[in-house]
């Protein structure tokens, strides 16, 4: 009796395992992927960028599709880890045959797929900030960003840092994609506005406690510091300079751009300055403002469908997702034909206003960014 | 090899070429190429855990030294991908030196935590060393493997390649256990005193398979790193070094070819749980990757609950004792006394 | 401010730093020294209930909004019955232990605890607010926070109440006599089951009073578990593993030597210090730098 329990049980595993349960999709879909760190260390940015992807597209197939091919969306998780991000996006395209991917949300996961995605021919419009990931262009091809450029981001800093006759710095960046892409183009622009760093410390993506670093910054005597990182340890930070009593400003990225790295930071987080997009402040963006009748638009869709506040992160998949069925629209799902779609890209978008071309494979300028600060747990636009 | 177990080697060989005609999508076989990884470490382990009677939950360690050995001296300086795998494996052999004389002086539990200790300062030091390892960033563009200046492009091709360096791996298990070796370590296993007063030398004995099971562990990460083409610390945690051991002790420890099912059976799993999670969606479950984890953990606590001595032993005893009692039903009939 | 003066200043916030890590490791080691004497498991789930620990009272402070002391006591309660439950379902039932079998056993177990940790509170961090504001002390020029002198001050308390526990009650006599000798005990009428599970309750206790005090200053995630274990492990092993004392002064000293390197040498390599650290002791005096090694002769390394 046992036996035969055990030949049955055994059977009906077999049969599952060879058996496909899902009806093969017809022909005519669009298979899309999609690789974002939906849970992790990251997934203040891959959550809303998973929710906005899975809304447009249920949009759209509501309305019929793209010229009526149904828009079909494979989204992997990659945790923000980087293997698991080069194996989705290998599982993408051996087994879902995608026609383009887009992510990953995280710079250091993007950079890990570009060889994988320069062999397969996919275009990849990536939703994470490092400007090396479509820089140099002729060596990224296939690979686009919808996120404003990192160099931009600094420039702005520079800026606001210049407004104020702030001289002597210290940066403190992550050793993360984001965060070494990020210190090096802090170092390379400062000479060009004669700002001085002082001190330069980095933290690893697991640290919880940055004093050691922040008493080596107070010493070096810097007028202001500069955070650069897209994990919550980023809001450690300010709650450590508040613990050593640094009243120093403390400017941060535009990965602080999800309103929930500023309620981490608690009240140590007031006062923080950054370069985010309009997003984060749609109500002060004024009426004829080309974006604004998008921004007002996917807040209020986004808020709707998922009652938390709209995050820049959940803006760049939007922006991603929407220049690919554009393309997809006028080429159909040719991966070489959308590639030089995108290439010629006039959109308006949630990050800017982007004009791709063959030497811009990200599109926007500094213009796309507004200076914000924290202000009693909330972003505000930051007047001059 | 004799006996069953040259059958075993046969079926084992047999299944390798056949599986790429019955399987053909890439993906899938892009699975079995990992499970090869998992096996040849976990044949290695075997040998540590199972024959000598030494836990490590370090092995992780190993496998990334090796990965990162190859990957920066191919990537960086441009070496020979099989002179660096040579390279990783010769780092491997002191750096296992310089651990296992120490170490392995320790029992139980505190070999155990010595080892994890270890396994936790090399993934740190891939984290942290920036200029060496390229931190969380980790190293692009590490080269394929070439055969004979035949460059391994497809996954088929790596899936032959890396499942031959697995067979090799058994085959050399096999004859080490039941070499003079082998029998020294099973003597340990039953009991070190006994096996000193035999003139055994315990501590020699135990440095070198420790030295040998690091070694398949460091060339499995070599071939990972050249097969990815890409490494970063995600995944050489602690975990992953917890994960061998618990493909190994699910298998079986004390044979060779329950480690192999062991490491095969659970490299398997997550791809067969996530072709369960459509059945359980249709049965109202949402079933998410997350869980795999928890299922990880389920399986080796039944295991180690209700089958000490793995599936493989377990099931192959079960088998015994059903066999012996229709052997026995069967002597009753004839009415022969056994 | 004169150079000296910055550099005594240094010392003494990484010196406060390093108590308040060491406070931590203190206690997680104490919570390794209930289990191993009164079974000689070195329990490798001892860094998840310090996670759970933390996990439950963020639930609890943040999303239920109940008050800090209320809180506390249901987590401490809640990690309670988890190593109860841990001790009863999966080290009670094993009838023939062997260490490889009892080491694979706490390891699934910390790998389910984890799992379920993850399911429930998802992979993000979480933070918490502090007991006592966050606004900073002074402190003969360093900085202190309210929430670091409630570490000290819980950590005093915890100390406390272990030495009365088990030189001034029976149970924890009983508990002392099983340590010692079990078979003794067990004729002396002690019910050695008993105790066992006792001490995965109290060493369960420990553990999540260790991730609540500690979880608004570091913020707790499902996977930090193996860390703080391994250095509780660590601290343990320093102060010579069973001695409970010992094992308060190495951990101490261990947070101090980490929040040091971590200021003078690297912060990227802080956690790697005290597993050097341990690496070390284990190999060359496994007794413990503080224990005694006439003792632990008679212990199986």
């Amino acid at each position: 009796m046992k036996k035969r329990i055990l030949i049955l049980s055994m059977a009906i595993t077999i049969l599952l395992a060879f058996s496909t349960p899902y009806v093969f999709a017809e022909p005519a879909d669009y298979h899309v992927g999609c690789v974002f760190a939906v849970t992790g260390s990251a997934s203040w940015l891959g959550e809303p960028e998973r929710n906005t992807a899975e809304m447009i597209a249920k949009e759209i197939n509501a309305a019929g599709g793209i010229n009526g091919h149904k828009l079909v969306l494979h989204i992997e998780d990659t945790q923000g880890d980087n293997t698991r991000a080069v194996n989705a996006v290998k599982k993408l395209i051996k087994k879902d045959n995608v026609c383009a991917i887009i992510g990953p949300s995280r710079s250091g996961t993007s950079m890990a797929v570009l060889p994988v995605i320069a062999e397969s021919h996919i275009p990849l419009i990536s939703c994470a900030g490092a400007e090396v990931i479509v820089t140099p262009v002729e060596e990224r091809k296939w690979v686009f960003k919808v996120p404003q450029k990192d160099s931009d981001a600094v420039k702005r800093i520079y800026d606001d840092m210049a407004a104020k006759g702030i001289k002597d710095i210290a940066i403190i960046t992550g050793t993360t994609g984001f965060g070494a892409a990020g210190r090096d183009q802090l170092k390379e622009i400062a000479a060009e506005y004669k700002i001085n760093i002082v001190a330069d410390e980095t933290y690893g993506p697991a640290d919880t406690d940055m004093t050691a670093q922040l008493l080596k910054i107070k010493n070096a005597g810097a007028k202001a510091l500069v955070n650069w990182s897209i994990v919550p340890a980023q809001s450690i930070v300010p709650q450590n300079m508040q613990q050593l009593k640094m009243t120093i400003p403390l400017y941060q990225s535009h990965g602080f751009g999800n309103i929930k790295y500023a309620e981490a930071a608690g009240e140590a987080g007031n006062g923080i300055i950054f370069p985010g997009g309009r997003l984060l402040a749609v109500d002060t963006v004024p009426e004829d403002n080309p974006q604004k009748k998008v921004l007002v638009s996917y807040k209020e869709d986004y808020e709707k469908n998922f009652h938390e506040p709209v995050s820049t992160f959940g803006g760049h998949a939007y922006d991603s997702l929407w220049i690919l069925v554009n393309a997809l629209k006028k080429v159909g799902d040719d991966p070489a034909k959308l590639r030089d779609e995108i290439e010629n890209t006039h959109f308006v978008g949630t990050a800017g206003v982007f004009n791709f071309s063959p030497t811009d494979h990200c599109g926007l300028n500094k213009d796309a960014f507004e200076m914000l600060m924290v202000k009693d747990g909330k972003f505000v636009v930051l007047k001059d | 090899m004799k006996g069953k177990n040259s059958a075993g080697f046969f079926a084992l060989v047999i299944s390798i070429i056949a599986i790429p005609f019955i399987i053909t999508n890439d993906y899938y076989i892009g699975v079995l190429v990992f499970a090869a990884f998992n096996c040849l470490a976990c044949i290695g382990l075997c040998l540590l855990m199972g024959y000598a009677g030494q836990i490590s939950i370090g092995h992780g360690a190993f496998v990334a030294i090796g990965a990162y050995t190859s990957g920066i001296l191919t990537s960086k300086l441009a070496w020979s991908p099989w002179l660096a795998m040579l390279c990783g494996v010769l780092i491997v052999i002191v750096v296992a030196f310089s651990l296992g004389i120490p170490a392995l002086r320790l029992k139980g539990h505190y070999l155990a935590m010595a080892t994890l200790g270890f396994a936790s300062i090399v993934h740190i030091v891939a984290v942290a060393a920036v200029d060496l390892t390229g931190g969380p960033s980790g190293i692009v563009n590490i080269p394929r493997l070439d055969l004979f200046g035949y460059v391994l492009n497809s996954d088929t091709q790596y899936y032959y390649f890396s499942w031959s360096v697995v067979a090799l791996a058994v085959f050399i298990a096999f004859n080490l256990v039941n070499s003079r070796v082998g029998r020294g370590l099973q003597a340990i296993h039953g009991s070190e005193d006994a096996a000193s007063s035999l003139g055994i030398n315990i501590t020699s004995y135990k440095v070198q398979i420790f030295i040998l099971s690091a070694v398949f562990s460091s060339i499995s990460g070599s071939l990972y790193a050249y097969y990815m083409n890409y490494i970063d610390p995600g995944p050489f945690g602690v975990m992953h070094s917890v994960l061998l051991v618990t493909m190994v002790a699910v298998g079986g420890l004390h044979n060779i070819w329950g480690a192999l099912i062991g490491a095969i059976a659970l490299s398997l799993l997550p791809e067969f749980l996530s072709f369960l999670s459509d059945y359980l969606q249709v049965l109202g479950i949402h079933y998410q990757p997350d869980y795999d984890t928890l299922v990880y953990g389920s399986i080796l606590l039944i295991i180690m609950l209700f089958l000490p001595e793995g599936i493989f032993d377990g099931l192959a005893s079960t088998l015994r004792g059903s066999k012996s009692f229709y052997g026995k039903l069967a002597g009753r009939r004839t009415g022969r006394v056994q | 401010m004169n150079h000296t003066d910055g550099t005594f200043i240094d010392v003494l916030q990484f010196l406060i730093l390093g108590i308040q890590r060491g406070s931590i490791y203190a206690m997680v080691a104490m919570g390794f020294n209930m289990i191993y004497n009164a079974t000689g498991i070195i329990n490798f789930a001892q860094g998840e209930f310090v996670v759970l620990g933390g996990l439950m009272m963020v639930t609890l402070t943040m999303a239920f909004n109940l008050s800090i002391v209320f809180s506390f006591i249901l987590t401490v309660l809640f990690v309670i019955v988890v190593g109860i439950l841990m001790e009863r379902l999966t080290i009670n039932p094993v009838k023939h232990p062997t260490v490889l079998r009892l080491i694979i056993i706490t390891i699934a177990v910390s790998i389910i605890i984890k799992g379920v940790a993850m399911c429930f509170w998802g992979k993000g961090s979480h933070y918490m607010r502090h007991f006592s504001g966050t606004a900073p002390l002074e402190f003969f020029g360093a900085t202190i926070l309210p929430q670091t002198l409630w570490i000290f001050a819980i950590l005093f308390f915890v100390v406390i109440a272990y030495i009365i526990f088990f030189n001034y009650t029976m149970t924890g006599k009983c508990m002392r006599a099983c340590a010692i000798n079990r078979d003794a005990a067990r004729l002396a009428g002690i019910n050695d089951r008993k105790m066992v599970m006792l001490s995965f309750a109290l060493s369960a206790g420990i553990g999540a009073i260790a991730g609540i005090i500690i979880t608004p200053i570091i913020q707790m995630d499902y996977a930090r578990g193996a860390m703080l274990g391994l250095k509780g492990f660590g601290a343990a092993v320093l102060g010579g593993l069973g001695n409970s004392m010992g094992a308060v002064v190495a951990g101490v000293l261990l947070g101090v030597l980490e929040a040091l390197g971590a200021g003078y040498i690297s912060s990227h390599y802080m956690d790697a210090i005290a597993l050097v650290i341990l690496l070390f002791v284990l190999f060359i005096r496994p007794s413990g730098i503080l224990g005694s090694s006439e003792a632990m002769r008679l212990k199986e390394f």
